[in-house]
């Protein structure tokens, strides 16, 4: 038994010397919208190159942030992953950490749908519409700028042109990328159509904030975890229910599911690389410059990324549901990451 | 009861009253049984049905479509000139040009690029290692098998009836996968890669092998250094410690501590073990650091348990024979204590195996392709595998899910019966 113990504490020394080497893997944080898009094109670099295949964690974009903000050197990470632009703050903290110079990669963006199973109505849909249906508290419907506790409990009470069942929603929590990208875009959206309620985005902006953003807790919009595939079989199982989730499961799932027309747009390829559809936002990655050349193959691996095969407007990340950047934009992209170029906000 | 005939027996009142309430007592006894009868098959049925439903779901994990490609390796489309090294040659363009010697009626730029997609993306790396496995076929075409795309592999294991539309296969693909099955060119077969290839963002690619390797070093690091530290903590705890409010204050903080949720260990791993030590991210060395936290309690806990059933005329008898206390414990009660600390030990360990939550703060939870070979290479455990195939839209890494899930319960299977064995040695002693 003592001699376990032996080997328990040399096996733990012996790691702590070997630490002292540099790493041959570039290390990758950050968002799980992201991710899946990362992943791949880090799958394609490890093999097509000599290089190692990069390391992806989930982090989530915040938990990246604070990671790849925490230093420069080896024991920190060389990228991170962001479903939304890196805040001035992070930035801030980025610098104050010594993290002086960081390029920013816009990769392209992802579609929010909403999103029925096939064989119910495909229904038309307002962003005024899902807030009324969704928000914890609603304008007045008599006219007066004023709120009160949602009422609505089906959905023709909203629209009669809408269907008559029950609103029920399946969507992600709080703690989620999409939830926050679906209240900015989504709820956010229908909600300044109230021209008093965008009024009070200058006057009160924290009121403005809560009146938007809030989502009601009576039932109707059912919190389904991180995991967009139980919100799929969810729906599959339920025909009257609704769900909101990224784009590319519906993509995956185009035989069972069906996206709603959302402000008069489809949620489809095309119409979200327009910007016709209204919920979509960007996809980022930062890059930590004083890295470039300290672990092997980040400008190979940013080259890889910026190619046409990759995020090209037919490249193998569109197959896994990316939504690519029009190419003069791409162009202009490309030529300015690999000539590594600050981020300046 | 006696002997004697109850029929002659004089009937007392207390046997009266008895009897009476007999027939209550039996009824209360039967309902009891069948209550706990109740709960043990209502638990058999949701185990069976657990297994038969993943079971059932992971089935098509094990098998892979292959199909056939002639591949013409000619120098022109390859692009080679004499002296050239075979690596650097160009193998995605020779795949396509294959693949459309094999369709020339298909002409229309975006049918090619959908008629690509039926192969694996793996395909052109696939023909590279055929090559350079074979140099001589250098000129030649040459059949060679590669995996299908996961759409078509899907397609195939769920279409009723072939050149149907189904799914992300449409009219057009679905004709093209029924010529390739006409003619031969398709093929299942046992899918070994799956245990001998790491994760990929292919379903068809993706492997057990990197995660499983991950959760083995992490064990190793988990047990390595619980058991010891568990043990001995709790022999000196029940043997040697003096009981006063030191030894009650530990006590209770040991049990808080068996209480404490998950995530708050790999907080803690990070801040301390990352931060403060310098240990590397995501390594199998940590992660089993911070399982071993995990785990400590429940190790010392069951140990105390079991150290305390000794019986005390076992440490008498020694002592009284001349034996020191070391000797006492170490060679009569520690054996006997043996099978329950070990039982202990398993179920901590497997507390260990399904976590995700704190390893997810010390950067585990993460895509990595190769295999560790060491305790401080980056690595994920079998869970992490699970809960980032589950939360991946590829309709192919529904059946890798479960099936991952049916590697993760066998390898605590193999744990469970290896400490089994383990106890039954120690039983016989």
């Amino acid at each position: 038994m003592f001699y376990k113990t032996l080997i328990g504490l040399g096996l733990a020394t012996l790691a702590t010397s070997a630490l002292a080497e540099g790493r041959d893997t570039i290390s990758v944080v950050g968002s799980s919208t992201v991710y899946p898009f990362s992943t791949v094109v880090a799958e394609r670099f490890g093999k097509a190159t000599e290089f190692a295949t990069p390391k992806i964690e989930s982090t989530g974009t915040g938990g990246g942030m604070k990671l790849f903000c925490a230093g420069v050197g080896i024991d920190t990470p060389d990228m991170s992953n962001a479903s939304r632009r890196i805040k001035a703050s992070e930035l801030e903290m980025c610098k104050a950490n010594g993290v002086k110079e960081v390029v920013e990669v816009l990769v392209g963006f992802d579609g929010i749908v909403f999103s029925n199973a096939v064989g119910s109505p495909n229904i038309e849909i307002s962003l005024q519409e899902i807030f009324l249906a969704l928000a914890k508290e609603v304008p007045n419907p008599n006219g007066s700028e004023s709120l009160i506790e949602n009422p609505y409990k089906t959905w023709n009470e909203i629209n009669p042109s809408l269907p008559s069942y029950k609103i029920s929603v399946y969507g992600p929590p709080p703690t989620s990328g999409t939830r926050d990208a679906f209240a900015e875009l989504g709820l956010e959206g229908g909600c300044k159509t109230y021209d008093w309620i965008k009024a009070l985005k200058k006057s009160d902006k924290n009121r403005y904030k809560s009146i938007c953003h809030s989502v009601r807790e009576d039932g109707a919009y059912i919190e389904s975890g991180e995991n967009d595939n139980l919100i799929v079989q969810k729906l599959t199982t339920n025909p009257d229910a609704f769900g909101i989730f990224g784009f590319s499961f519906l993509d995956q799932n185009s035989d069972t599911l069906q996206g709603s027309k959302v402000n008069g747009a489809f949620p489809t390829f095309e119409g979200i690389a327009d910007g016709s559809y209204p919920i979509s936002r960007p996809l980022y990655f930062y890059v930590k410059k004083a890295h470039v050349g300290k672990v092997p193959g980040i400008i190979e691996f940013l080259t890889e990324f910026m190619s046409e095969d990759a995020i090209g407007q037919e490249g193998y990340t569109t197959d896994k549901g990316l939504i690519p950047l029009a190419p003069e934009r791409l162009d202009a992209l490309r030529t300015s990451v690999l000539n590594l170029e600050s981020v300046q906000l | 009861m006696t002997k004697q005939d109850p029929q002659t027996m004089p009937r007392s009142a207390v046997t009266e009253k008895i009897e009476l309430g007999l027939a209550k007592r039996h009824r209360r006894e039967n309902i009891f049984r069948a209550f706990g009868l109740t709960a043990v098959i209502f638990g058999f049925i949701l185990v069976f049905f657990l297994l038969f439903d993943i079971t059932s779901k992971a089935l098509p994990a094990f098998h892979q479509h292959w199909v056939k490609v002639d591949v013409n390796y000619s120098e022109k489309s390859l692009r080679y000139a004499a002296g050239d090294n075979l690596a650097d040659l160009s193998y995605r363009n020779t795949l396509r040009k294959s693949i459309y010697e094999t369709f020339p009626e298909v002409k229309a730029r975006r049918d090619k690029r959908q008629l690509n997609g039926l192969f694996s993306s793996n395909a052109e790396f696939a023909i590279k290692e055929h090559l350079i496995a074979n140099p001589d076929h250098l000129g030649t075409t040459q059949p060679v098998w590669v995996r299908v795309d996961d759409d078509v592999d899907v397609y195939l294991k769920e279409v009723e009836k072939l050149g149907e539309p189904l799914v992300r296969i449409d009219q057009k693909e679905a004709q093209w996968i029924k010529t390739l099955v006409d003619n031969g060119a398709i093929e299942k077969r046992f899918n070994i890669e799956f245990f001998t290839s790491s994760d990929s963002r292919e379903p068809e690619l993706a492997g057990v092998r990197g995660a499983l390797t991950g959760t083995f070093l992490t064990m190793i690091v988990t047990l390595v250094l619980s058991f010891p530290l568990g043990v001995a903590a709790a022999v000196y705890l029940e043997e040697f410690a003096p009981k006063n409010r030191w030894t009650d204050m530990i006590e209770v903080n040991i049990n808080n501590l068996a209480a404490v949720p998950s995530i708050i260990f790999g907080l803690l791993g990070l801040a301390v073990i990352i931060n403060l030590f310098g240990m590397p991210r995501s390594a199998p060395l940590v992660g089993g650091i911070v399982l071993t936290l995990m785990t400590l309690p429940t190790i010392i806990i069951a140990s105390r348990a079991s150290i305390k059933a000794v019986p005390p005329s076992i440490r008498e008898a020694a002592m009284g024979l001349g034996a020191s206390r070391v000797q006492t414990t170490f060679s009569h009660v520690l054996p006997m204590a043996m099978p329950g600390i070990l039982t202990g030990t398993i179920i901590g360990m497997a507390q260990a195996l399904g976590e995700t939550a704190p390893l997810l703060m010390i950067g585990m939870v993460a895509f990595i392709v190769d295999v560790p070979s060491s305790f401080t290479d980056a690595s994920t455990v079998m869970p992490v595998q699970i809960f980032l195939w589950a939360d991946s839209p590829e309709r192919g890494f529904l059946a890798k899910t479960s099936a991952a899930i049916l590697v993760l319960l066998g390898f605590l299977f193999l744990m469970n019966a290896s400490a089994a064995y383990l106890r039954r040695r120690f039983e016989s002693k």
